[in-house]
C-alpha cells in the first residue's frame, strides 16, 4: 500500500509540475495576476508530494519491504538501519528520486525566501524549475519507477553494494545533488531574466546568494566524495579523474566562474551576457553529468546499470533544455547592451581572465572525459584518458588563475593603480618567494615543482592576508561577503599546500609480513601482530593488527580489515588510518599469502588532511558570502520598490 | 516589456554589426549541437566492448591432438576454404554449460562447422562432459597446458572465434555466446563471409 501511495504522489507531483511549468508563464506574458499567483502554491504543493513519495520509498527500505523491486535489489534485512535509509538513493531509480527531492526543496526555498522578487519574475523562475521537474518526474515515471513491485516478494534482498555501505553514502550523495540541482536556481533566474529582458545588476544581486549556496553544497559534496574514496577504496588516492568525478567537477569549475562573474555584474553592470551564459552552462553540465552517469556511454566506477531507453530519454531532455536555453540566449543576449567600461588593469579584467581560465580548464576536463567517446564514435579506436592527461593540462591552467586570485582583491574596480598594487604586494611577494624556496628543504628534498606549488599556495594566502590588512587600515569595515571571499581564497591556498606536499613527499610500501615482523617507512616502523577473524552485522572479516611505532614509542594501533559481505560475496578492503594534521599513516591489508603471512600496504601521506580542510574553508567562505547583510537589506528595500514597479507595469499594459 | 537594447539607426554598418554579434552568440548552441551528436552516437556504442587485437589477423597456427582420436592431429589450415567457429571450452567451466545448448542446436542445422578447443582440461572429464551434454563439435582439439590459449589471447573460458575461408579471425566473443549475439552478429557475419 505504501509504495502505491508513493507512486501516486509522484503522479500528482507531475501534474502539479505541469501546471507550474505552464500557467505562470502564460500569466506573466499576458499579465494575468491570477495565473502568476499559481507559481508559489504549485511549487510548495509539489514539494509536499515529492516529499511524500520520498518518504514512502525510504519507509519501504527501512521496513524491508522486499515486494518492492528496488528494495529487493538494493537492500537486505541484515543491512544496518542507517544504510537501509541511504540505500534509498543507492540505485538509479532512488537517486533520481533524490534528485527530484532536492529540486523541489530548492523550489520551496525560492518560493519562501523570494518574497521581494517581482511577482512576474518569481512566476517565470518557478515556471522554469517546474519544467525541469516535469522532465525528471516523467523520466522517473516512464522509464525508472522506483516503486515497481516484485511479485511474489523476495524472501530477502540482494543487498546494497558493499562499496556503498559507509557513512559516506549517507552524506555524500545528498550534498552533491543539493549542489548539482542548486544550479537550477541560477539557471532559472537566468532564463527568467532572458525572457523578461531584464538582465541587470538587480538580477545579479538576486541570483548571487542562490548561486553561492549551491556552490557551497557542491564543494562539500565533492570534498566528501574525495574523502570517502580516500579511506574506502583502499588505494590511498583522493582524486582519480574518473568520468563521474569529472562530471561533478565541471559544474563546480563553471559555478566558480559564475560566482565571480555575478560579482562583476552586480557591482559594475558588466559581463551581463557572459554571466547568463555561465549560469546556463553550469546547469547544463549538471544535466550532462546526469546523462553520463546513467546512459552507460562511459565506463566508470559510479555508473548505474544501464538501459538504452533511459539514455535516449535523458539525451532528448538535455537537448531540449540546453538547446532551448542556448537558442534563447542567442536570440536575447545578443541584444543586451554591453555594460560598463574598464581598463586593462582592473578588478573586472582580472575576474574576466579568471573566468576564462576556469572555462578553459573545464573544457579541458570535458574533452578528456569525452575523448574516448569521440574517437569511438568516429570509428578511430578505443582509448582511455587517464590522470597524466588531466594533471598535465589542468595544473598549468590553474596556476595563472591562482596567481591572479592573489592579486585580484587588491585591484580597484574599473581602473586599478598598478604602482599602488605593486607597493602593497612587494613585501608579500618577497616573503612568499623566500618561503616557497625554503620550505621544501625542511622535508629534506628540494624540487622545482614542489617549490612552485608552494609558491602558488603562499601567494594566494599572502594576497588574502594583505587585502585583509589593507582593508583593516582603511577602516571601511569588513563585510561578511569580503571575509567570505578571503576565507575561500585562503582555502584554495591550504588545498594547494596539501596537494603539493602529498604529491611530493608521499611514500608507500607493499610488504609481506608474518606475525611479529617489523617494517619501516618514513621514520615510522610497523609491527604486524597478526590477523583474526571477526564478524560484522552483514559481513565476515579478517582484521589485522598493526602497531605503528616511532622512536620506540607506540604512535597508534591500526586495525585494517578485509571484509567479505555475506550476500554479494565480494571482498572489500577497509583501510585503517592514523590521521594527523601533518601526516596520515594509512594501512591496508592485501592478500593472505600462506603461513599466517599477509601482504600489507602502508602509506605515509604528508599534509593530506589540508586538501579537505581547504575545501571546507572554501565552503565556509561561501556560507559567509551568501549570508551577507546586503542581500537581506536589498531584499527588504526591493520589497517596497517592487510593489511600485509591478503597479507601473500593470498600468502600462492596460 | 522593457526594450532590450537601445535601438540603432538602421544603417548598414549597424546591421552588419548586429549580424556578427548574433553569430557570436550562436556559437554556444553550435558547440552544443555537435556535442549532442556525439553523445547520440555514443549511446549506441559499448565502452566495455574491448576489441581483440586478433580480429582481422590470421588465426595463430597450431598442431594439436584430437580429443576423441589422440593419435590424429589437427592444424587450422585443414579448414581452409570454410567459414568456421572455434569455441574454447572446458568441462570445469560453468558458463560453458550455459552456452552449450545453443551450440548443440547450431551444429544440428549445420550452417557453420564448430570446432572445439578443449582448454586446460582432463581428457576423460571432457569426454564425459560431451557425452552428458551433447557434442556440437565437428572435432575437438586438446590444449591441455593452455599453450595455444596464450597465442589466441584467451582471457577466460568460454571464448569463441569466427574464422573465415582465408583463415583470418573476423570476430571474437569473450564469455558465453548468447542467442541474441548469434542471431544478430555471428550468423549474419558468417553468411556474408560464406558468399
Amino acid at each position: 500500500m505504501i509504495p502505491e501511495l508513493g507512486h501516486f504522489a509522484l503522479i500528482v507531483a507531475l501534474a502539479i509540475a505541469l501546471v507550474q511549468g505552464t500557467l505562470p508563464f502564460l500569466g506573466a506574458a499576458k499579465k494575468i495576476p491570477g495565473l502568476v499567483a499559481v507559481a508559489r502554491p504549485a511549487a510548495q504543493g509539489q514539494f509536499v508530494f515529492v516529499a511524500i513519495a520520498f518518504g514512502c520509498l525510504a519507509w519501504a527500505f527501512y521496513s524491508n519491504d522486499f515486494s518492492v523491486l528496488n528494495v529487493a535489489t538494493n537492500s537486505n534485512s541484515r543491512l544496518p538501519a542507517p544504510y537501509r535509509i541511504a540505500a534509498t538513493w543507492g540505485s538509479h531509480e532512488g537517486s533520481l528520486l533524490l534528485w527530484v527531492m532536492m529540486l523541489s526543496l530548492w523550489m520551496l526555498a525560492v518560493s519562501v525566501f523570494s518574497r521581494s522578487l517581482p511577482q512576474e519574475m518569481l512566476a517565470r523562475i518557478l515556471g522554469v524549475m517546474g519544467l525541469i521537474a516535469v522532465g525528471f518526474l516523467s523520466f522517473m515515471l516512464f522509464t525508472s519507477n522506483p516503486f515497481e513491485r516484485l511479485l511474489p516478494a523476495a524472501a530477502d534482498g540482494r543487498d546494497l553494494n558493499p562499496l556503498l555501505q559507509d557513512p559516506g553514502m549517507v552524506f555524500h550523495p545528498p550534498m552533491l545533488y543539493m549542489g548539482y540541482v542548486g544550479f537550477s536556481v541560477a539557471f532559472a533566474f537566468a532564463i527568467a531574466a532572458l525572457i523578461d529582458g531584464r538582465l541587470d545588476a538587480t538580477w545579479a544581486r538576486w541570483s548571487r546568494p542562490w548561486t553561492t549556496a549551491a556552490w557551497v553544497f557542491l564543494t562539500i559534496g565533492i570534498a566528501l566524495g574525495s574523502f570517502w574514496a580516500y579511506y574506502e577504496l583502499g588505494w590511498g588516492g583522493w582524486w582519480f579523474w574518473d568520468p563521474v568525478e569529472n562530471a561533478s567537477f565541471m559544474p563546480w569549475l563553471i559555478g566558480t566562474a559564475l560566482i565571480h562573474s555575478l560579482a562583476v555584474t552586480e557591482k559594475r553592470g558588466a559581463f551581463k551576457s557572459w554571466t547568463v551564459l555561465l549560469a546556463i552552462v553550469a546547469f547544463s553540465l549538471s544535466l550532462l553529468g546526469t546523462f553520463l552517469v546513467r546512459s552507460g556511454v562511459l565506463t566508470s566506477v559510479h555508473a548505474f546499470a544501464t538501459d538504452p531507453k533511459r539514455g535516449v530519454f535523458i539525451l532528448g531532455f538535455l537537448a531540449l533544455v540546453v538547446g532551448g536555453s542556448l537558442a534563447l540566449y542567442a536570440w536575447r543576449a545578443s541584444k543586451v547592451s554591453p555594460g560598463g567600461m574598464f581598463e586593462l588593469l582592473s578588478r573586472e579584467s582580472m575576474l574576466l581572465a579568471n573566468s576564462v581560465l576556469l572555462i578553459v580548464a573545464c573544457a579541458a576536463v570535458l574533452l578528456g572525459t569525452l575523448y574516448p567517446l569521440f574517437l569511438d564514435a568516429l570509428g578511430m579506436g578505443k582509448i582511455s584518458v587517464g590522470p597524466p592527461y588531466f594533471e598535465s593540462v589542468f595544473a598549468p591552467l590553474m596556476a595563472p588563475a591562482i596567481l591572479l586570485a592573489g592579486i585580484g582583491p587588491l585591484v580597484a574596480w574599473r581602473k586599478g593603480d598598478g604602482t599602488e598594487v605593486l607597493r602593497r604586494l612587494r613585501w608579500t611577494a618577497i616573503i612568499v618567494l623566500a618561503a616557497a624556496l625554503f620550505v621544501p628543504l625542511l622535508f629534506g628534498r628540494w624540487a622545482l615543482l614542489t617549490s612552485f606549488g608552494l609558491l602558488l599556495a603562499f601567494w594566494i594566502l599572502g594576497g588574502a592576508l594583505t587585502a585583509l590588512i589593507v582593508r583593516l587600515r582603511s577602516r571601511t569595515g569588513i563585510t561578511s561577503a569580503f571575509a567570505g571571499m578571503l576565507l575561500a581564497h585562503a582555502g584554495i591556498g591550504v588545498f594547494v599546500i596539501g596537494v603539493t606536499l602529498v604529491k611530493s613527499y608521499e611514500t608507500e610500501r607493499d610488504i609481506r609480513m608474518q606475525p611479529g615482523d617489523t617494517a619501516g617507512l618514513g621514520g615510522y616502523s610497523f609491527r604486524f601482530d597478526g590477523v583474526r577473524e571477526v564478524s560484522g552485522p552483514n559481513y565476515a572479516a579478517a582484521r589485522g593488527t598493526i602497531t605503528v611505532l616511532r622512536d620506540g614509542q607506540t604512535v597508534a594501533q591500526l586495525a585494517p580489515e578485509k571484509r567479505v559481505y555475506l550476500v554479494q560475496r565480494n571482498p572489500m578492503t577497509e583501510a585503517a588510518i592514523d590521521a594527523g594534521i601533518s601526516r596520515d599513516v594509512y594501512v591496508a591489508l592485501g592478500e593472505a599469502v600462506g603461513n599466517d603471512a599477509w601482504t600489507v600496504r602502508v602509506h605515509i601521506k604528508p599534509f593530506i588532511r589540508w586538501i579537505w580542510i581547504g575545501c571546507l574553508m572554501m565552503a565556509f567562505g561561501g556560507v559567509l558570502a551568501a549570508s551577507d547583510r546586503r542581500y537581506r537589506i536589498a531584499a527588504r528595500r526591493q520589497d517596497d520598490a517592487s510593489g511600485a514597479d509591478a503597479s507601473v507595469m500593470r498600468s502600462g499594459a492596460a | 516589456m522593457m526594450p532590450l537594447a537601445p535601438t540603432h539607426p538602421s544603417c548598414e554598418a549597424a546591421q552588419r554589426e548586429t549580424a556578427s554579434r548574433l553569430t557570436r552568440f550562436l556559437l554556444p548552441i553550435g558547440i552544443f549541437i555537435v556535442l549532442v551528436g556525439f553523445l547520440a552516437v555514443g549511446l549506441n556504442l559499448n565502452p566495455r566492448e574491448v576489441p581483440s587485437p586478433l580480429v582481422g589477423k590470421p588465426a595463430p597456427a597450431f598442431e594439436l591432438p584430437l580429443l576423441h582420436q589422440p593419435d590424429k592431429r589437427f592444424v587450422p589450415s585443414d579448414m581452409r576454404g570454410k567459414v568456421w567457429l572455434l569455441n574454447v571450452w572446458a568441462s570445469w567451466c560453468a558458463s560453458c554449460r550455459d552456452e552449450h545448448p545453443l551450440l548443440v542446436e547450431l551444429s544440428r542445422n549445420g550452417v557453420l562447422p564448430i570446432l572445439g578447443l578443449n582448454y586446460k582440461d582432463k581428457d576423460e572429464d571432457a569426454q564425459r562432459w560431451l557425452k552428458k551434454f551433447g557434442d556440437p563439435y565437428q572435432l575437438s582439439v586438446v590444449d591441455a597446458d593452455g599453450r595455444i590459449g596464450i597465442d589466441y589471447g584467451v582471457y577466460g573460458v568460454p571464448e569463441t572465434y569466427l574464422i573465415d575461408a582465408e583463415g583470418v579471425i573476423r570476430f571474437k566473443q569473450i564469455g558465453p555466446v548468447t542467442s541474441e549475439l548469434l542471431q544478430q552478429k555471428i550468423l549474419p557475419l558468417a553468411k556474408a563471409l560464406q558468399k
